[in-house]
């Protein structure tokens, strides 16, 4: 059953030596530092020249002291708070897009008459800024919840339509035949060629959507709001609480690092025909 | 004597076929009053110069392009469209790269709706009769270009079709695998007694594996022929007789 072809390698009759486990500690050392030592350089760049003062520690603090913030943030609740309420922002947009925007997608790719005839508004709605329409949601759904929500769900909708209609569009056409001539149905055709063969196109358009989520949520927590990591920069760059605006912008990217691995890992299950390798 | 394997089942008959597509605004006709019986059990090699209608032909048999004109019936019956007691194996293995050989294998029972357990246990037969046996869980990137071929073969044969239609299915593959695959196919055809239909390029492929070879009309105009190939299997590629009817076939094409 789980025959593997290529694994011809060959274990010491001896079992694993200490020699052989050294070798492969040093072997995967070299490999995270290969993986991460510019970023880890980037970092200690920035602490030794705000130490010694080669950039200004009022604007680039040790990182220490951005921990320090962190910690305490973190402590007081009150980065918690703006972390719950920014993943709430953006989750729900971003999982009311996924529920949109995936089936759509796929009845659109299916259907060339819908795809052609919904084609120029999509083209139109997605040249359009978002944030260039966030003013006409305030207008509409006033400046609390509802207006930033929608903004973000109106940006992250068009990544993830769009993959999906493309995806659903290259599936090919000689394995749709195929399943015919096995007298396979419609609908049975659409769910063991049409969806399988689509789930990588799909991932790519999740991953642009959860990234453009998070830009949105940042944008839109900026104007208008009094709570969520996004206004949490703008705030503590007023009030020149310095060390607090970096905390909250490595939440930030820690949370669209986090989004993103979700997404890669979740994209390995289901494509490990796509993944395994020779 | 030619060891026709007859039957009563897995007959087809072609009458008056007239196939055209448009072209340019006009018509190209490529298939023009075709008539012939396929007996049941038969081994029928189609060949003819590239954009002979070959492959239209054997897509007119199969039921994925109506024809203009005329019938064509399987055992006594008139065709309209797909039906299960045919198979076609294209020159793309077409796999589902998302499924084990094993999966792919049991595709088309499945897509019958023969349930999961069943379409595995049949599939698994099919697997060993192409030699996959050790195989079941590899995905099809892993496979060579003979060996995805042969994964198609045993996906198509595992609904148990009265009738296999093959368009040049070892078209793309190397010539030592193609002479495996040659006998390997001689055997299958053998032992699962179906009335085998292939179209192919290869003169000699068609003289090794049929007893009867169509030559379609090429762009001059010619009439269609029919050749009986009147050699004891399993037949030698080297042997007197074996050569002749080359020789016979090149001379069809003009060649030497
Ligand atoms: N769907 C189609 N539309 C238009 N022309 C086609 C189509 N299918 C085949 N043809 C034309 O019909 C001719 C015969 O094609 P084909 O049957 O594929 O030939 P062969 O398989 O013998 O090379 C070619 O000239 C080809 O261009
Ligand atoms: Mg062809």
């Amino acid at each position: 059953m789980t025959y593997q072809i290529s694994d011809t390698r060959v274990r010491s009759p001896r079992g694993p030596d200490i020699r052989a486990t050294l070798a492969r500690t040093a072997q995967r050392a070299r490999g995270i530092f290969a993986d991460y030592g510019l970023l880890l350089a980037f970092f200690a760049g920035w602490h030794v020249a705000s130490v010694t003062g080669l950039l200004n520690p009022a604007v680039f603090p040790p990182l220490d002291r951005i921990g320090q913030a962190l910690w305490n943030g973190i402590a007081s609740g009150r980065l918690v708070g703006d972390i719950g309420i920014s993943l709430q922002r953006a989750g729900l947009a971003f999982f009311a897009a996924v529920a949109l925007g995936i089936p759509l997608g796929l009845f659109m790719g299916q259907i060339r008459a819908v795809e052609r005839a919904l084609d120029p508004i999509l083209q139109l709605f997605r040249q359009t800024s978002a944030l260039a329409l966030y003013p006409v949601f305030i207008l509409l759904l006033g400046l609390g919840e509802a207006s930033k929500v929608f903004v973000i769900f109106w940006a992250t909708l068009f990544p993830i339509l769009l993959a999906t209609i493309g995806g659903v569009k290259e599936v090919d056409a000689k394995l749709i035949e195929m399943a015919r001539t096995f007298g396979a149905a419609r609908l049975t055709t659409f769910r063991r060629v049409v969806l399988p063969a689509s789930v990588p196109a799909i991932f790519v358009g999740l991953r642009l959507s959860a990234t453009t989520a998070l830009l949105l949520l940042i944008a839109a927590e900026m104007i208008g709001a009094n709570k969520g990591l996004g206004f949490q920069v703008m705030n503590a760059q007023y009030n020149f609480q310095i060390p607090l605006m970096f905390a909250a912008i490595f939440l930030l990217a820690g949370l669209g690092l986090a989004a993103n691995w979700v997404l890669v890992l979740l994209q390995r299950r289901l494509c490990r025909w796509n993944t395994a390798r020779h | 004597m030619t060891l026709v394997q007859t039957q009563a089942k897995g007959e087809v008959t072609i009458r008056d076929l007239t196939k055209s597509f448009p072209l340019d605004g006009e018509t190209l006709t490529v298939l023009k009053g075709i008539n012939l019986d396929i007996r049941g059990g038969e081994s029928l090699a189609i060949v003819g110069a590239s954009g002979s209608g070959k492959t239209t032909l054997l897509r007119v048999l199969a039921g994925l392009e109506e024809p203009d004109t005329g019938d064509v019936l399987t055992d006594g019956a008139p065709v309209h469209g797909l039906g299960r007691e045919r198979a076609v194996i294209f020159q793309e293995p077409r796999l589902l790269p998302w499924l084990t050989v094993l999966d792919n294998v049991a595709f088309g029972l499945e897509v019958q709706g023969v349930p999961k357990p069943e379409a595995a246990e049949r599939a698994r037969r099919y697997i060993r009769l192409v030699g996959l046996a050790e195989f079941e869980a590899a995905w099809p990137r892993q496979l060579s270009g003979g060996m995805a071929q042969r994964v198609g073969i045993a996906r198509a044969l595992t609904v148990q079709p009265e009738i296999l239609l093959l368009d040049e299915p070892l078209g793309a593959l190397d010539a030592m695998t193609k002479m495996t695959m040659q006998e390997e196919l001689t055997r299958i055809w053998h032992e699962e007694k179906v009335t085998m239909v292939l179209v192919t390029h290869d003169l000699e492929e068609a003289i090794f594996l049929a007893d009867r070879v169509l030559v379609l009309p090429g762009t001059k105009g010619d009439a269609i022929r029919l050749i009986d190939v009147d050699l004891p299997r399993p037949r030698d590629r080297n042997d007197t007789g074996f050569v002749g009817y080359r020789r016979q076939l090149m001379a069809e094409f003009g060649l030497h």
